[in-house]
This record gives structure tokens, sequence and C-alpha cells, in this order.
């Protein structure tokens, strides 16, 4: 399901729940399946007496790697031409992130319709962990 | 930081979208009405991050036989920490949907580096870099990744 650019307006916006309570072992996970291995992500031994966190924290692409699918549950599978963020606070276990993506732009280009998208992750204290931009084709 | 190969494989793709918790279709099953539509399985949108597993250069991985700075039963000593550089932005330019089952190699290039002064007077120090995902047959360019650094200041002790 793609979006269109007949139906769509700028201010439209989708909200998701995007992880509730957020687990060592997802980021485990993420750790495995991404190749960073950096202790700072699994290790609390290291984090906490030698890097001096108080605990292990998500790497800031599992939070944007999160993000990514209210973008595509939204716009369509294989529909994003750009997606970009910026990382603002880090991202702890036990944390619950809610995402909004919001239409700031629909443009026609070469005869292609898309949707310049902002989007921003909070955590259960409304504190932005990610904010940024994205660009979908849309369906005209 | 050149990955020679990186294999876009099912079976990452898969564990990749369960790490980000997605479980949309389209991600590991090559039937689905998505995946007959784009040609196959497609990589969610953050998937090249996993083409470290194919670098070499990676700090980020243990290597059989040499230290590695996190802890076993203690901690090993080493303190990576002290030349943290944090990962500030990352930007994705998408050419067109990555698929299951093809082949891609990296080009990469140091980008800008510029400074900032924070609002205490502590200096930012920022480092861009560009990794270009070409489809290694054919050189096609497929995504373009930006990834921004930042050194924070030197805590004041």
């Amino acid at each position: 399901m793609a979006l269109s650019a007949s139906t769509l307006k700028v201010g439209d916006t989708r909200t998701d729940m995007l992880v509730d309570n957020l687990t060592r072992t997802q980021i485990v996970q993420y750790a495995g399946v991404s190749g960073d291995y950096n202790p700072l992500h699994s290790d609390e031994v290291y984090t906490t007496q030698v890097a001096g966190y108080p605990s292990v924290f998500a790497h800031g692409m599992l939070t944007m790697g999160i993000t990514g699918k209210l973008l595509t549950d939204w716009v369509g599978d294989g529909r994003l031409t750009k997606f970009g963020v910026r990382f603002s606070t880090q991202v702890w276990p036990g944390d619950t992130l809610t995402g909004t993506a919001t239409i700031a732009a629909i443009r026609e280009e070469g005869g292609q319709w898309f949707a310049d998208l902002t989007v921003e992750t909070v955590n259960q204290d409304g504190k932005s962990v990610v904010s940024g931009t994205a660009t979908a084709r849309l369906d005209a | 930081m050149t990955i020679e190969r990186f294999p876009v494989e099912e079976g990452h793709i898969m564990l990749f979208a369960r790490a980000i918790g997605d479980t949309n279709p389209v991600y590991s099953n090559p039937d689905c009405a998505a995946a007959r539509e784009l040609g196959g399985i497609i990589a969610p949108p953050t998937f090249v991050a996993g083409g470290s597993q194919f670098d070499d250069d990676v700090a980020v991985r243990p290597k059989i036989g040499q230290p590695w700075f996190g802890s076993g039963r203690t901690p090993s000593g080493f303190n990576r920490e002290a030349a943290g550089l944090l990962h500030a932005e990352q930007h994705f330019e998408y050419h067109r949907p990555l698929l299951a089952g093809e082949v891609l190699t990296t080009v990469f290039r140091e980008g800008e580096r510029w400074e900032k002064t924070n609002r205490s007077g502590g200096t930012l120090k920022f480092e861009e870099s560009v990794t270009e995902y070409r489809v290694k047959a054919t050189n096609e360019l497929v995504v373009t990744a930006r990834m921004i650094k930042v050194m924070p200041p030197k805590k004041e002790s």
C-alpha cells in the first residue's frame, strides 16, 4: 500500500508506539545483526565500571531502524528516497519510544510525486531521541 | 572502511527486521504481495548498517586471537571511551530498493570537518563520511550513506 498525492495533505500526521519497555535482549539482537558489538550496548560491567554510564544503552542505529518502521508502515515498501536523523538523547533499556511523522510538503518532480516528511521519536518523558526528515515516492 | 563484498542475504535481512521489531513480510517472505511487486525480499531502510559484518576494519567486532576491550569476569583494562566519537547524524539516500540476493561493494570517502561551540563554551568537532553502496558486478549505486560523528568537548576534571 503506497500513499497517493491526491489524498494526502501537508500537515497529515501519523503517530505509532514503536517499542514498549525496550529490552536488553533487543539491543543484543541489534548488536548481533548489525555487527556493532561495542560493549557499551551489551556489556554492563564495561559500560558501568569502565565507561562510566548508568547502564548499557541502545545503538543510535537501532533507534533509527525502529523509527524507519514508522515511515515504511506509512509510506509503503520500497518508497523512501531519503531518510536522515540526528541523534539527540541516548535510549536506555526500559524506554518506551513513540514516533511521529508529518507531511511537510507534497511536490512533483519530473512527473513523479514525492512527499517530504519530518519525523521525530520521543521517549516516555517526551524527550526527543532522534529527529529528522524523509522523502517518499507517492502514487499520483 | 571499504567493504569489498557485502552479500545482501535473506537470512541477514530477516534477523535485521526482527532486531528492529518489524514484522513486515516484505523482509522475509518472497511470495507476499509487496515482495512480488518489488521483485523479491527487500532490505529495511537502515539495513546497510549491517554491512559492517563484512568490513575487516571494524573495531567494534571481536576478532579471534586479538584482545577485546569488553569485559570477561572483570573489565579487560582497556577503555575505548577516551577516544569516544559519538554518532551525531545518519542520512541515507535510496536510489532504488535494495533486494535480497544482491552483492554490494562500498566506496568510502571522508567528508567535511567542522567545529561548533556549545553553550558552556566547549568545542565540538564534527567529522563527516560518505559511503556509497554499489552493486559489485555493475557498479550501480543503490544507497548513499552519510554519517556525521562528533567528538564532544573534553570533560573538565
